[in-house]
């Protein structure tokens, strides 16, 4: 099989460039690259545009690279739990795409499916349709949208063999697999690497061929945003 | 008068059906849950990729990798299945989701939902709403019946920016039980114990449709 292992995040980001356009997986603080995006402030790329659902919390995921100001673009559906994304929006010094969830997950999708466009019900009617062919199927309006590609894709999994396969665990697989798909160059990082043949072919979310860079991380942090509990 | 949140939770899940997939938004809808009968089977959508939410997880099971939409950490149900967030919108997409239920700013009386921005004040983002409206076939709205400076939500015309248009089908407030007519307007099917037709009237800046006696609400 063919070998895919790169020593850590540092090496694994070495050669993203400043203007970069790069997908990050994750549903709020679940499941994202957050050593990869360790490693992105330690080298300190400037003028990224980050395609990811949300913009992580002020002092954690993408909100750490807002504060450091590396990012000049955010593609996302929900940016509501970062302060301080929300003053560099309102302020005009950060530029943002708000996209319905759906369409973004598609949009995703097509790029690594090779579709370039698409029609979707959502967002008909809604400022998100200004400039947007519009078309009756069924009865129904619906709005073209294009797909979406990336850079790099900066991605996290559960458990990952040294040929790119991946297995997501929970709700953390959210926006990985498609971004693992779309990126010119997809990163993944691991909780767990493992040698070709140690992980169930049955069993794998996605394969090998969409990975170009696999590591495993070290002293996963996955903070919770809303830790809720069962009352007593 | 009128209900707290827990009553229009309570009055909602009155109307989920055995055997039926429903996703529930954050708030109001998310209490839904509590209140759904035990002799009614329902599985619950999460948008970030489960199909069976369980109960809040015991302290000492906390899972990172295991949340709901809004982030809290739940359980999966015995039976629950996960996918990506692609699939998650093909099922609210295709159509295969029975019942959404979801909070709003504003709902007009032809049946437009305004819940995801307020120009210049508020810029959370849509996140999944406009794709689970443009899709739904059953859409309840749980909110107040007037905003906390008194004003109508159930209006003429939204004046916030549009999540979908000719959506909603039913509302749920504080205050009454309405369904939104195809032709236009809110039909006033109950009232909130201790609230009149004509407080409703009041707080209803939409064309309200009132047909002999109206019924109050009844929960428990």
């Amino acid at each position: 099989m063919i070998n895919k292992v790169v020593a850590g995040p540092d090496e694994a980001v070495k050669d993203i460039q400043d203007n970069a356009v790069l997908m990050l997986g994750g549903f709020g603080l679940c499941g994202i690259p957050e050593q990869s995006i360790a490693a992105l402030l330690r080298k300190g790329v400037k003028g990224l545009t980050c395609i990811s659902n949300n913009a992580g919390v002020d002092d954690f995921g993408i909100g750490l690279m807002l504060q450091t100001r590396q990012v000049k673009k955010m593609i996302s559906s929900y940016v509501g739990e970062n302060a301080e994304f929300e003053r560099q929006l309102l302020s005009g010094e950060l530029e943002v795409d708000l996209i319905p969830q759906g369409t973004l997950a598609e949009r995703i999708r097509a790029g690594g499916a090779g579709i370039p466009a698409f029609f979707t019900p959502a967002g008909y009617g809604t400022e998100v349709a200004e400039g947007k062919e519009v078309r009756e199927f069924n009865g129904k309006m619906h709005l073209l949208e294009s797909w979406l590609k990336a850079d790099f894709a900066l991605v996290k999994a559960w458990k990952g063999d040294t040929s790119g396969n991946l297995v997501f665990k929970g709700t953390a697989r959210n926006f990985n697999p498609m971004m693992a798909m779309a990126g010119k160059i997809t990163i993944a990082e691991v909780e767990e690497l493992v040698e070709p043949g140690e992980l169930d072919p049955n069993a794998i979310h996605t394969p090998g061929i969409y990975v170009q860079r696999i590591y495993q991380g070290e002293s996963y942090e996955k903070r919770i945003e809303q830790r809720t509990t069962k009352i007593k | 008068m009128g209900l707290d949140k827990i009553g229009i939770a309570k009055r909602i899940a009155q109307e989920v059906k055995d055997g039926t997939y429903i996703n529930l938004g954050i708030g109001i809808p998310t209490l839904v849950a509590n209140f759904i009968p035990d002799n009614i089977s329902v599985v619950l959508q999460s948008e970030n990729g489960l199909l069976g939410i369980g109960p809040f997880p015991e302290e000492e099971a906390v899972d990172a990798d295991l949340i709901n939409a809004g982030k809290q950490t739940v359980t999966t149900m015995e039976g629950s299945s996960l996918f990506s967030s692609s699939e998650s919108f093909e099922m609210i997409r295709g159509g295969h989701v029975d019942l959404t239920i979801l909070g709003a700013m504003e709902v007009s009386e032809n049946g437009d939902i305004a819940n995801w921005k307020i120009p210049g004040k508020m810029v959370k983002g849509m996140g999944g709403a406009m794709d689970l409206v443009a899709s739904a076939d059953n859409i309840i709205v749980a909110m107040q019946h007037c905003s906390r400076s008194g004003k109508s939500k159930l209006l003429k015309a939204c004046s916030l920016p549009i999540t979908g248009l000719n959506c909603v089908k039913k509302i749920v407030t504080d205050m009454a039980v309405l369904d939104v007519l195809p032709e236009g307007g809110f039909k006033l099917l109950e009232r909130a114990p201790g609230v009149s037709v004509e407080d409703i009237q009041n707080a209803t800046e939409g064309k309200l449709v009132v047909e002999g006696d109206i019924p109050e609400m009844q929960i428990v």
